[in-house]
């Protein structure tokens, strides 16, 4: 009894070759008008940061590279299952299994793409981990199951040390007004910040990894027990925006949500006077 | 010396064929048992897998909806038929685990790498026979405490596959970080050393056991790469298993090794400390990254060899294709790093990680263009294995751009822990590796087995799967793109993510359908184990040594034959040969005059 196999060498294979080969450009046709279709509907939030834009920029590079690779590759496939389906009868396959030139040429040129692509990446990740501009603000950001805190200065520009385990209910993050430079510190539920200023945000977690995800600003910066991270960023547009925890952090993880504020000088000034100080003095 | 030693080999080795059932089916030491017994574990855990996988898409797919049938069944994770939090990330941290190491791992490198080695290099069996059973059974040891963590108090663990400590680490930062984690640690530590046995029996048998003129360079790809993957295994999963062993220190003896002082993690004050989380995650990605190749390298080995065989046309730059994997598994050990981008690592080591991770690149994509190559020309038929091998290259190189996205680090901050990053992985070693299990299970089922499976039910399978994949897992970039963070059980909170919830439950539904047309192959095994037709010693009309002999091969592999290679593994369309192809083991006035290279 002759197998599927031994069949298929007498019998062409064309008409299976042409479907699979549909198959396949059908998939691509789907990926690119899904894009297309996506891009619509379902792309990145509405920039909010001077950095993101060239976070952007960098992606749609990438993008559009990766996007022609992937459409030639299919392309191809599709076409090689197309053309060199089994034809049936005594005709065989092409022997050669070397082309040095060709090895070269597929290597050379991705190497190259890739190295380009190296040196713009490399480039703006030392861009957006350069040092805090003159003149930025400074907030210390703590996450903790489930929630954040941000911890403001006050007027003298110091930041008193935090200690979690002092942390209690009229010693937010173990601030009491007797350390020095706590007395005006302002420890508040809502990150407000300044439209055009950048800003420096000291990233604490107090108990179990977490990760400060804005969208909005394209940057997320894991909040690590014990370390101290540090993140640099302009906010280019007023506006409020939500702050997300983009790593697992116990039963509460999806709930951990936070609101961040972009808002102008004044406002932000009428704000931070608002807040308790941990002096309890204006 | 040299026959003396052979001959030793083969007198050490060729241990007698058992004849109670329990030492032949059972306690085997054949490699070919062992290796189905791996198949078969890794089958029925996928089965496991993939319903925690449908499990997740219920709950994202349809946030909060009510579940009457499963509240009824399990009513500690559907209380009032409501997926409860807990239970949700249980879910993912199970469906990685299970995935990851009990299935990819064990079906690529202990089922294919068991069955194949030894016969396609021309031996009787393993170097040690007894390490690879032993290797076999850790796995339902460690099995054991796995599915022990439903059962404990507090529940399985819910740190993710990854186990990030601290929330691994203390038992107070979880309901699953009790004894669940411990359970969990031990489980992974078992099967570490399990992996490790087989790792170190693979090596030696390739370097030691290979028939008269098999070359290194006559291998078949298939063994190059099982090869190359037991070094990976053995040089990176020591690296976890002490990592293993330091977290259940922290969790049991008082150390502090992931462990900062000051922390107050639910309501525990951490004194000791000294430690950092950090730690845990370069050890567990010094390891975890090397895995993705340890479930590529195989499945990559395996689409070249099913590749050249169903295109009749010899694999092309076949020294190009042993070397990129080499580079590839060296690369591996050096893009670790890229997996904590965002974790307040120096931002000069995420340049130099960036660096190694998009070179890395260079030679996956060498062997892209290598396969497209091997089909250009070819003579195609479209046999399931085919049509699996052909769903590998385009699910690969899919999964594989988008790594490049990814790499680059400062476009990382957006899309680290994003769906962006479930559809790249999903794709690149998920579904890639998974299409290419598929495609060496139709490929070697008549040799294992000795009975065919059933060719139409094959392609019905490949024809609802590829594009039931790509539904499920396309889709899965757009959410990444609009910032949708993964493990989360609900999106509720973030009304940015609002626009999603159609496309959540398209992909729920897709990932249905991908399940449905997987059981398609379930049933293929069934019905051709009892019906299906006779398989010949050379269905397929295969060149590598396996298929010389009858289908099943019967124990001790070749009998009172004396294996001799005389050609590389691709001699297929040889002008002037009689038939398409020139099995390994042909002589070369008998066949066709064998290759320069050959």
């Amino acid at each position: 009894m002759a197998t599927d196999v031994e069949r298929a060498e007498q019998r062409p294979e064309t008409s299976r070759g042409a479907a699979v080969a549909a198959l396949i450009w059908a998939v691509l046709l789907a990926a690119v008008v899904g894009t297309w279709f996506a891009a619509r509907r379902w792309w990145f939030p509405e920039l909010a940061s001077q950095q993101g834009a060239q976070i952007d920029r960098l992606f749609t590079t990438i993008f559009v590279i990766i996007g022609i690779v992937f459409v030639l590759v299919h392309a191809t496939l599709g076409f090689v299952l197309w053309r060199y389906a089994s034809r049936g009868g005594g005709h065989r396959a092409a022997s050669w299994h070397e082309n040095p030139r060709l090895e070269l040429a597929w290597t050379v040129i991705p190497a190259v793409i890739l190295v380009t692509l190296t040196v713009l990446g490399g480039s703006l990740w030392l861009r957006v981990h350069s040092a805090a501009p003159p003149g930025a603000m400074t907030v210390e950001v703590i996450a903790e199951q489930f929630g954040w805190r941000f911890h403001y200065p006050g007027p003298d520009g110091v930041l008193a040390p935090i200690d979690f385990r002092g942390d209690g209910r009229n010693t937010p993050l173990g601030l009491r007004a007797e350390l020095a430079g706590a007395a005006d510190d302002v420890v508040s539920r809502e990150l407000y910040l300044v439209v055009d200023r950048p800003v420096r945000l000291l990233i604490r977690s107090k108990d179990v990894i977490h990760s400060f995800y804005v969208p909005h600003f394209r940057f997320k910066q894991d909040a690590v027990p014990g370390r101290v991270s540090q993140v640099v960023f302009t906010p280019t547009r007023t506006g409020t925006f939500p702050i997300v925890c983009a790593e697992l952090c116990g039963v509460g993880h999806y709930v951990m949500a936070g609101t961040l504020k972009v808002v102008t000088a004044d406002e932000f000034a009428a704000w931070l006077a608002s807040q308790p100080t941990i002096g309890g003095v204006r | 010396m040299a026959v003396v030693q052979r001959v030793a080999h083969e007198t050490a080795t060729h241990h007698h064929e058992p004849t109670s059932f329990w030492r032949k089916y059972v306690f085997s030491l054949d490699h070919k048992v062992i290796g189905i017994q791996y198949l078969a574990t890794s089958f029925l855990l996928a089965l496991l897998g993939g319903l925690l996988a449908m499990g997740i898409r219920l709950a994202v797919g349809w946030p909060g909806q009510r579940w009457p049938l499963l509240g009824a069944l399990l009513p500690s994770a559907f209380p009032n038929g409501v997926m409860n939090q807990g239970f949700y990330l249980n879910l993912v941290t199970m469906h990685g685990t299970v995935m990851i190491f009990f299935v990819l791992s064990t079906a690529l490198t202990g089922g294919f790498g068991n069955y194949l080695i030894p016969l396609q290099i021309g031996a009787r069996d393993m170097a040690f026979p007894l390490l690879n059973a032993l290797s076999f059974w850790l796995v339902p040891v460690a099995l054991i405490p796995l599915l022990a963590t439903y059962f404990v108090p507090g529940g399985g663990p819910v740190s993710g596959w990854t186990a990030y400590a601290p929330l691994s680490a203390v038992p107070q930062a979880a309901p699953g970080s009790g004894l669940g984690q411990t359970l969990w640690l031990i489980s992974l530590g078992i099967l570490i050393i399990a992996f490790l046995f087989g790792s170190l029996n693979y090596i030696t048998t390739v370097l030691q056991m290979r028939a008269r003129g098999m070359s290194m360079m006559r291998l078949p790809l298939t063994v190059w790469a099982m090869f190359i993957t037991a070094i990976i295994s053995l040089l990176s999963f020591p690296v976890l298993l002490a990592a293993t062993i330091m977290l259940l220190f922290d969790r049991h003896a008082g150390t502090s090794f992931f462990l900062p002082a000051g922390a107050v993690i639910g309501g525990r004050v951490i004194e000791a400390g000294g430690g950092d989380p950090l730690l845990w995650q370069h050890l567990f990605w010094f390891l975890g990254h090397p895995e993705v190749y340890i479930l590529i390298l195989p499945a990559m080995g395996m689409v070249s060899d099913i590749i050249a065989n169903n295109a009749r046309k010899p694999i092309f730059g076949y020294p190009v294709m042993v070397l990129s994997v080499a580079c590839i598994a060296f690369l591996s050990f050096l893009v670790w790093g890229h997996h904590m981008f965002v974790s307040g690592m120096h931002p000069m080591l995420g340049t130099a990680f960036m660096i190694t991770t998009l070179i890395i690149a260079v030679p996956s994509s060498i062997k892209t263009f290598n396969w497209l190559a091997t089909l250009w020309g070819g003579k195609i038929r479209f046999t399931p294995q085919m049509l699996f091998a052909i769903g590998f290259v385009s699910l690969f190189v899919t999964g594989g751009l988008t790594g490049i996205v990814l790499g680059s680090p400062a476009v990382n901050m957006y899309f680290h822990d994003t769906y962006f990053v479930v559809a790249h992985f999903h794709f690149v070693m998920g579904s890639a590796s998974l299409f290419a299990i598929f495609a060496g299970l139709y490929h070697w089922f008549p040799k294992m087995f000795g009975r065919m499976l059933d060719e139409r039910l094959g392609r019905l399978h490949f024809w609802l799967a590829l594009p039931a994949t790509y539904a499920t897992f396309f889709p899965m970039h757009f959410a990444g793109i609009a910032g949708m963070a993964r493990r989360i059980y609900s999106t509720e909170l973030y009304s940015f993510l609002g626009g999603l919830s159609g496309l959540n439950r398209f992909v729920s539904i897709a990932a249905f359908v991908t399940f449905v047309a997987h059981m398609i192959f379930v049933v293929n095994v069934v019905y051709s184990l009892v019906r299906g037709r006779r398989a010949s010693e050379n269905p397929w009309k295969a060149t590598t040594l396996e298929w010389s002999v009858p289908s099943p091969p019967p124990h001790g592999n070749w009998g009172d034959r004396e294996v001799e290679v005389h050609r590389w593994a691709y001699d297929y369309s040889v002008p002037g040969a009689p038939d398409d192809f020139v099995p390994q083991h042909v002589p070369a006035e008998a066949g066709a005059p064998a290759r320069a290279r050959a």
